[in-house]
């Protein structure tokens, strides 16, 4: 056992350290662009190997945190396993392997400027994310949350043009804005009241706190946990389409705003304690928000026609389907929420990568541009379909699952209304992802659209179509996924 | 046989026994060396070498006094209360640790900074000045007697006067600046004797722990109450407490960089030390009117700066004068902390008071090595440069992101246990609620100001007749250190909270710590 133990943390801290190796080859080998590409495709692989050494090693059970430092009496930063934390560097580095080969013929099919400064920063946010996934205490978590939100900042300002710029600092402001103002100040006051930060089934709060102060404190964090795009500080996400396509597909769509929900499901799940919040229905108000951002998102998402926008906007409604899963404080609810970040993630990273391919081979950005588009493009506007149902929650993808056990949860609670939320929100979903494909294959291309098969670069539209397969083959792993996670919703000592 | 260990023993405990006047006593001689020598070639190594002395016994007093206690020393073997006693407790061991690591660190840096900035023939002299100031601030800290307090204070304070007014060589106004503050320093000195002269009309006593007796036996009365008052009004200003601050941005921002470096650092902090040291000590908190002037004069007033300084700092287009706002703004940190009457609150002013000491030394020497390449710090002077000097650039945003209080970073720890004091005071007054927010929104005025600089450095493009190159290594080395202990105490804050704790403990006990009939827990 003791040896076990040591082997698994080895392993964590192997998949933070591997990207930071490949942070410092970036640096190293900045004026060797195929060396210093292929040395971050290897440490991308080593570090998605370590990840799956952890799963090996630890399975789906949950282990006590191992201290690396003491930063004061009381609060240490500690890493422990648990499968939503493992699922979530599984996503992480595992798709990280594909954005950066998709990344690499990105920027090089799209000459962009500063690509070893680029990859670097990349490389610290992929660390901070394992760091986020890993972290074994609420103190761990911010510190590894503001990590990432510094580390991606040079990534949406990359352009340096005035509108990246601008973008940059909405990004900036709101994220660290809501994270220094609300979340610390809700982490901190945890400390006060219960004197841990620590992770512990069941919550830390039950007992300690109560009446006004749980709704409240609830709040801080909802609302400080700005990466979850829960409205009203959800700008920074379409701010943040400025930057290249690769850093929108892994980071405004995987890691930074998965770190967001993760986090969220973390708090309600770890601190509060899911039968806390049920029983102190503190949580209600937070329900009917993250059902209104649902449908607001949707909304505004149908009336974007710069596709990466829509994009970003379809993101915040579906962020929500994760905060409403833990609001509904049932069991089906968190895992409904836990199942949405693997299957979004799949979902939402395909469609980016499209549009990017389709930035990269034609620089066209306006979904009103790409009418006919999709006979030069099969490839790309097929995964883009494919993508498009599993965001949208159709049978055989992944993406039904979570829409299916959330709907689940709203009708052990009695919140029939939230039902029709979530269909109303699907329905949705079809008026403004399906017309994008339609267009693209059916109605006639304007002049000098090309018609003849002429696709991006093979890296650029190679790891689209492995994510599309992807969403279709989780569909079927569902159930093993599910069974996967029980294990954060059973309360045991 | 026998005789030889005893001698042995003797002479090492004697060495050991001299420390706390070792610690002034060296850069003190040092001061004069360097004139009589009058050469300029020697006059940096001999400062170098005072200091990392003074940094030497300054750890070894840390020591002696980690696990609580005290070392005295008379000075002259004259008996306290008639001698002078140094003493030296946690709390002021901390801060000499902090001024001379700052003071070796720094001088380095200094070497190349002076000689850009300052004419040849004055060199000697202003490594005299800095040796001297040097001492005035650790004399300030060490000795355990009010009035000489005082004294050093003056050598502090004078030599810091002709330190600012060096910077006339670069820019006519340093003149000024030196001029405004020598007038309001010396208001503040003049104050803080005036209050010492009542305390001594009261008590017929100037050794601190004698003072702390005796007023405790006499209780509040007008003179003791009146002396009080000159003293925080004095010190105050030496502190730049809002609204005593005017001086410091001034000061700051004309003085040549590396003096600028150095006085952020150390000289408020050593101020600070003193006013915690007649606060808690000398008098307590058990008084009504200590008590009330912590909660109802400096809670406010440190709330106020920690808005409007930063509120100014945005609004600057001059780094080093930005930088100088921010400190103000600081201050106020401290102040809170201080005023919130706690162990947790005390611990986090002193945590702050170094970790906003190696802060803004970093941030102030990358002004500096800014102004070395491109000979001025105006938003426009830098632009820029971030891609032209990544490596110092690399050491501000360290910097930065640490006055900001970002995880990781040193900054975050004091901010962190600040807010955690206030809320701990929250159950019983809601007001502590309102404070720990405030504490977190002015932090976000932090974000705006840092961030500010951060697009002028990276996201502007350079001057294209700029020729402007890293910054050499001497310069860069203790960049760097001050980087890495902003990381460093950024995740590993457990030995220094401890004895921040402790040195909180030591001054919240009050008289009693300062008792001498005690004597308890002392080295010997």
């Amino acid at each position: 056992m003791g040896y076990f133990e040591l082997d698994t943390m080895t392993a964590i801290y192997a998949a933070m350290l591997f990207p930071l190796i490949a942070m410092a080859g970036n640096m190293v080998f900045a004026e060797f662009k195929n060396v210093r590409d292929t040395f971050t495709l290897l440490c991308a692989g080593l570090t998605f190997g370590s990840v799956l050494v952890v799963l090996s090693n630890v399975g789906n059970s949950i282990t006590t945190p191992v201290s690396l430092f003491n930063v004061f009496p009381g609060v240490d930063v500690a890493f422990n396993v648990e499968p939503l934390g493992l699922m979530f560097a599984l996503i992480g580095s595992g798709l990280w392997i594909l954005t950066h080969i998709y990344g690499v013929g990105y920027m090089r099919g799209n000459n962009e400027k500063h690509h070893a400064r680029f990859f670097a920063c990349f490389c610290i946010a992929i660390s901070s994310v394992i760091g986020i996934a890993f972290a074994s205490n609420m103190f761990t978590l911010f510190l590894f949350y503001e990590i990432l939100t510094v580390s991606t900042y040079p990534l949406v300002a990359h352009k340096g043009t005035p509108d990246a710029i601008r973008g940059a600092r909405v990004y900036l402001a709101i994220l660290i804005g809501t994270s220094i103002a609300l979340q610390l100040t809700a982490v901190i006051w945890t400390y006060v009241l219960t004197g841990t930060l620590d992770f512990t089934q069941g919550g830390i709060l039950d007992g300690k706190v109560a009446g006004w102060i749980v709704p409240v404190l609830l709040g801080l964090y909802a609302f400080g946990i700005g990466k979850a795009a829960l409205m009203p500080f959800h700008k920074w996400l379409p701010a943040a389409m400025v930057a290249p396509t690769p850093v929108s597909a892994l980071l405004h769509a995987v890691a930074v705003v998965k770190a967001g929900v993760f986090t969220m499901l973390k708090v309600g799940i770890y601190i509060f304690g899911i039968d806390f919040l049920a029983q102190t229905e503190a949580s209600e108000w937070l329900m009917w928000l993250a059902a209104y951002s649902i449908i607001a998102a949707s909304v505004v998402a149908m009336f974007q026609d710069n596709l990466k926008k829509r994009l970003a906007y379809s993101t915040i409604s579906q962020l929500s389907y994760i905060t409403l899963g833990m609001a509904l404080a049932t069991s089906m609810g968190v895992l409904g929420g836990a199942m949405a970040i693997a299957m979004h993630a799949m979902g939402k990273i395909t469609l980016f990568m499209c549009a990017g391919a389709i930035y990269v081979k034609y620089h066209k950005t306006e979904i009103s541009q790409m009418q006919g588009l999709g006979r030069a493009m099969p490839i790309t506007f097929a995964a883009f379909f494919i993508g498009s149902l599993s965001i949208i929650g159709l049978p055989p993808l992944g993406g039904s699952w979570p829409k299916f056990l959330l709907m689940v949860g709203a009708a052990d609670t009695g919140h029939y209304i939230i039902i029709g939320v979530l269909m109303l929100s699907s329905l949705l979903n079809v008026a403004y992802l399906l017309p994008i494909v339609g267009r693209a294959f059916f109605l006639p291309a304007p002049e000098g659209t090309p018609t003849k098969f002429a696709e991006a670069p093979l890296l650029v539209w190679l790891p689209p179509a492995i994510t599309a397969i992807g969403c279709i083959v989780l569909f079927f792993y569902a159930g093993a996924l599910q069974e996967f996670l029980t294990p954060i919703v059973s309360v045991s000592p | 046989m026998a005789d030889t260990a005893v001698v042995a023993e003797h002479t090492l405990r004697t060495f050991k026994d001299h420390l706390p006047v070792l610690q002034v006593l060296v850069p003190f001689c040092t001061a004069p060396l360097i004139v009589l020598l009058g050469s300029r070639r020697l006059a940096w190594p001999l400062a170098f070498i005072a200091s990392a002395t003074a940094l030497v016994i300054s750890i070894m007093l840390m020591w002696e006094v980690r696990e609580g206690g005290y070392v005295a020393y008379t000075l002259g073997g004259w008996a306290p209360p008639l001698g002078i006693e140094y003493r030296v407790d946690a709390a002021n061991a901390f801060v000499l640790l902090l001024i001379s690591a700052i003071g070796t660190v720094v001088l380095p840096y200094a070497y190349i900074s002076i000689k850009d900035e300052i004419k040849a023939r004055d060199h000697t002299l202003m490594y005299a000045c800095w040796m001297l100031c040097f001492t005035g601030l650790l004399g300030m800290v060490v000795t355990g007697d009010a009035f000489n307090v005082f004294v050093f204070l003056e050598i502090s304070s004078l030599s810091t006067y002709v330190l600012v007014a060096q910077g006339a060589g670069r820019d006519r106004r340093a003149l000024t600046a030196a001029y405004d503050y020598l007038i309001m320093g010396t208001i503040g000195a003049t104050f803080f004797v005036i209050g010492l002269g009542m305390l001594y009309m009261a008590t017929g006593t100037l050794n601190m722990a004698d003072l702390a007796d005796r007023i405790a036996d006499q209780g509040a009365n007008r003179t003791v109450r009146s002396g009080f008052a000159f003293i925080i009004v004095g010190m105050g200003l030496k502190v730049a407490m809002f609204p005593l601050h005017l001086w410091l941005p001034k000061a700051y921002t004309f003085a040549p960089s590396a003096v600028t470096v150095f006085l952020s650092a150390t000289a408020t902090k050593a101020a600070i030390y003193v006013v915690m040291r007649f606060t808690f000590s000398i008098y307590n908190p058990d008084f009504s009117f200590t008590n009330n002037t912590l909660e109802i004069i400096f809670a406010p007033l440190a709330i106020i700066a920690m808005f409007s300084a930063s509120f100014v700092a945005v609004f600057q287009t001059n780094f080093k004068r930005m930088l100088a706002y921010s400190s103000v703004a600081q201050v106020g940190y401290i102040l809170l902390g201080i005023s919130l009457l706690t162990e947790t609150g005390l611990t986090a002013a002193i945590l702050h008071m170094f970790n906003h000491g190696i802060t803004k030394a970093l941030l102030f020497m990358g002004v500096g090595a800014y102004v070395l390449r491109s000979g001025g710090a105006f938003y426009t002077q830098i632009a820029g440069l971030g891609r032209k000097m990544p490596i110092t650039s690399g050491a501000v945003v360290i910097g930065g992101l640490s006055l900001i209080g970002v995880p990781g970073t040193a900054g975050f720890i004091s901010k962190w246990i600040l807010v955690q004091a206030a809320l701990e005071r929250a159950p019983d007054n809601a007001m502590f609620l309102a404070i720990a927010v405030a504490i977190v929104l002015s932090s976000l005025l932090a974000v705006v100001y840092v961030w500010r600089a951060f697009e002028v450095l990276f996201l502007q493009e350079p001057d294209p007749n700029s020729t402007a190159t890293e910054a050499p290594l001497m310069m860069l080395v203790p960049m760097w250190i001050m980087a890495g202990a902003c990381i460093w105490f950024g995740f590993s804050t457990e030995h220094l909270y401890e004895f921040a704790a402790q040195a909180a403990q030591g001054l919240l006990d009050g008289s009693q710590g300062m008792m001498i009939s005690t004597g308890q827990g002392g080295a010997h």
